[in-house]
């Protein structure tokens, strides 16, 4: 196994993320994109941008125009862009649609869209979840086959990016039934095609979601990735790559409003000194800090797992989203607590820390899921 | 042939030669570990054969210096060995607090002299050390201790007492923080002396503890003799090395945090049963238990990242504190889920039929951790000053 340290050229690329992000992507510019009730919700012009710098491709192969840089590459972008809580694709597009391409698409449907994803020219959406909670073998949506195409019916939510995406990546059940983890397959939508309708929902953390229907939607043969019913596999890699994904943004988010919260605890002062020291406050702070010190290992843990083909990754990747959930949740809620007042109040920027670490929580499986998950792959 | 694929061959080859089949079956205890010593505590004879076999290539310690009697190997050499044995199930053939505390602060602070005239003596397990540092007075606040050693030339004369000397029953020496000097701050005037515990004025009186057995003393010093040449490091600089001596105590006891045989989880299913589904019975202690796990997985993964950093020249400092303040936390939860995972079997204290009482008396001994060594508080207390930087109230 590599060593658990960053080496020179991830260093680097982690300082320039950082710099960049805090320059053009900040809290105050999602404030911004919010109040100004942005439809696109993120800016195209800093995503040209990221992926002029490579981020779109960071973790695709060198062979379809990416940099080849691996999934550590991206959990290091991905927890700079959760301490400037920056609005991207990178989620959607890269981190997520991306890889669910890599895993089931064919030498040809990764030509036509690997580069084009690396080169920030497509945005790509994977469009999976049907109710409230993350469970994949309980999609109901169909896709009979007609000839050479298949018709797809169902309706989607909690899709990332959706009133952007060029494409969605759609999970349907070709077989089998509610429950049951074959019989699914993916296909790749143009947005456009006819029957697609797509609905922007507005979330808590002020980023793009939405709810998209399908109503008959032909699709060609050619467009379904991998074999027919036989997607389980290649999801569920990429359900995992995308929560230790999503566990190094939560590590971004935690770090960043433990850290402005200390510099709050330096500053506020009461009964005639700083708060910061109360020990009542100090133990709270420190414990929380050896807990940020122990996510920070198992992200790191769990990147290496995905780039080192790990067989454990999947009971590596439920570690990692639980204890980051846990820990985003505890880091959010004491920022909010030990601000008092000024910490409930929509001008601070410790709010949005909250808001968006709760999202992400939820996001493909909560603590509750993944701690179930990880009991279950550890034999009780 | 790399060069450690040939050291594991050869180590492989020479451990299954040398490592006594007795010393290959698991240890019941913590405890049943060899010490060494003078006069050591022996359970089986082989425990002497195999340190003295594993001692004449240093391998009691690999990671020490070849000449003060250390195997000399760096950390990938080290691994191999340790893998090796593993694969044996060979037991460690030594451990003491010579190995774990005295030895990195003598390597660090001692004299050239020093280091010739105890580490080997470490190394072979020939002398067993006991740490003075706690007095009745001064636990937490250790700097307030008030032992004193009064300058007589070329040697002081010591009087005062210790307190939670574990061990001292049985160890050869003591590594004593006695204060030289009252005149200025708690912190000045700490000198770190080394003595033999069997100079006249040295007494010892054993303390039970709630598990049962009297592992620490009460120590007592009455116009003890030391030779300054015994003094390490400068006189009243010895707070300095009471410091660093403690990180590397508080990591060895960190170490009880991390994997323990058999999963919980796995026990807890062999016990109690898991419904159709594969899951344990209870529900509720099925989520404490995947709690407890999973905090072992990430403290584990802590472990390497920060072994891997201090490798790389990075590092965190007082890292030592959050691995003492996590993983004794972690020990004493494994310890509770215990009595939880075999309900009125782990609460036996003496027969067979209670295994002698080993998961009760485990488990009260487990709620030392978060004491010995600095307690959590404290470590909390050096989180908040050293790394976070708040400030004195
Ligand atoms: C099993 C065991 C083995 C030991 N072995 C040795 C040994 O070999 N050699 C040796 O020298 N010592 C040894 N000790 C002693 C150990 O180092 C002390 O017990 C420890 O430092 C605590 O000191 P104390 O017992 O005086 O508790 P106290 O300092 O009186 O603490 C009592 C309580 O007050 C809390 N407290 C104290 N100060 C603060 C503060 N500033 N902020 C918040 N909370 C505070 C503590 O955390 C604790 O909960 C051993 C102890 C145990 C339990």
């Amino acid at each position: 196994m590599m060593a658990l340290v960053l080496n020179e050229e991830q260093v680097m690329l982690k300082e320039s993320a950082a710099g960049f992000l805090a320059d053009k992507a900040s809290v105050a510019a999602l404030r911004e994109l919010r109040d100004s009730s942005s439809e696109q919700g993120f800016s195209t012009e800093i995503w040209r941008e990221m992926a002029e710098m490579g981020w779109a491709g960071i973790a695709i192969p060198e062979a379809f125009g990416g940099l080849g840089y691996g999934y550590i590459g991206l959990g290091l972008v991905l927890e700079q862009m959760g301490r400037n809580l920056s609005a991207s694709p990178l989620q959607s597009t890269v981190l997520v649609a991306a890889t669910l391409i890599s895993e089931l698409g064919n030498q040809a449907q990764k030509e036509a869209l690997l580069p084009a994803i690396a080169a920030g020219d497509k945005l790509v959406s994977l469009a999976l979840q049907e109710t409230a909670h993350h469970a994949p073998e309980q999609t109901t949506m169909t896709a009979s086959q007609d000839g050479d195409t298949f018709v797809l019916n169902g309706d989607k939510i909690l899709v990332l990016d959706a009133n952007v995406a060029d494409y969605f990546v759609v999970i349907a059940r070709t077989a089998g039934s509610k429950g049951d983890e074959s019989g699914l397959s993916a296909f790749l939508v143009e947005a456009d095609t006819r029957g697609v309708n797509v609905t922007r929902r507005s979330m808590v953390d002020s980023r793009n979601v939405g709810a998209v229907n399908f109503v008959d939607v032909r699709v060609s043969t050619e467009n379904l990735l991998g074999e027919a019913g036989q997607a389980w596999d290649g999801l569920s890699r990429t359900m995992d790559i995308a929560n230790v994904g999503l566990a190094a943004e939560l590590l971004g988010i935690s770090t960043e409003a433990f850290e402005r919260t200390v510099e709050y605890l330096k500053e506020r002062k009461q009964f005639g000194k700083v708060i910061g020291s109360f020990q009542g406050l100090q133990h709270r702070a420190s414990e929380l800090f050896a807990e940020l010190e122990m996510a920070r290992s198992i992200v790191l843990r769990a990147l290496h797992a995905i780039d080192d083909s790990d067989e454990q990754l999947p009971l590596i990747a439920s570690a990692a989203k639980a204890k980051l959930c846990e820990v985003a949740q505890r880091a959010t809620n004491e920022g909010i607590q030990m601000h008092g007042g000024i910490g409930m109040t929509d001008e601070h920027e410790i709010g949005f820390f909250i808001k968006r670490a709760r999202v992400v929580q939820h996001t493909f499986g909560d603590y509750n899921h993944h701690l179930d998950r990880f009991a279950k792959l550890s034999g009780f | 042939m790399s060069d450690l694929d040939q050291f594991r061959q050869q180590t492989r080859t020479w451990l299954e030669e040398n490592c006594p089949p007795a010393m290959r079956e698991p240890m019941k205890n913590f405890e049943d570990i060899y010490n060494g010593g003078r006069n050591p505590v022996i359970d089986h004879p082989d425990q002497k054969i195999w340190c003295e076999r594993m001692a004449s290539r240093g391998w009691t310690v690999p990671h020490w210096p070849a000449e003060y009697g250390g195997g000399g190997l760096d950390k990938d050499h080290v691994k191999v060995l340790r893998e090796e044995m593993r694969r044996l199930g060979a037991r460690p053939a030594l451990d003491s607090f010579g190995i774990s505390m005295l030895g990195p602060a003598l390597l660090k602070f001692g004299s050239e002299k020093q280091k010739q005239e105890h580490l080997p003596k470490i190394v072979r397990g020939e002398i067993r050390w006991c740490q003075g540092y706690s007095e009745p007075g001064a636990g937490s606040d250790l700097a307030s201790l008030q032992t004193k050693a009064e300058d007589h030339g070329d040697h002081y004369i010591v009087n005062g007492q210790k307190i939670w000397t574990s061990y001292a029953n049985y160890a050869d020496w003591i590594f004593c923080l006695v204060r030289t000097d009252n005149s200025g701050t708690k912190h000045e005037g700490i000198s770190f002396v080394l003595f033999d515990m069997a100079t006249p004025g040295v007494s010892v009186r054993p303390i039970k503890l709630i598990s049962g057995s009297s592992p620490f003393c009460e120590t007592f010093f009455d116009d003890v003799k030391v030779l300054k040449e015994n003094l390490m490091g400068e006189e009243g600089k010895g707070w300095t090395i009471a410091k660093y001596l403690l990180t590397h105590e508080r990591e060895m006891i960190a170490g009880f945090g991390g994997a323990h045989g058999q999963p919980l989880g796995e026990r807890a299913v062999a016990t109690m049963g898991a419904d159709t589904s594969g899951r344990l019975v209870n529900s509720v202690l099925r989520q404490n238990i995947a709690q407890y796990q999973l905090d072992t997985v990430v403290f584990g993964a802590t472990m390497a990242r920060i072994g891997d950093e201090a490798k790389a020249g990075q590092g965190l400092g007082p890292a030592s504190s959050i691995f003492k303040y996590y993983g004794t936390e972690l020990n004493k939860r494994r310890n509770e889920l215990n009595l939880a995972v075999d309900g009125e079997g782990a609460l036996g204290w003496d027969g067979e039929e209670y295994d002698g009482g080993k998961l009760s008396r485990d488990w009260l001994r487990s709620k030392g951790n978060s004491i010995e060594g600095g307690t959590s508080e404290v470590q909390l207390n050096i989180i908040s000053k050293r790394v976070l930087g708040l400030p004195d109230e």
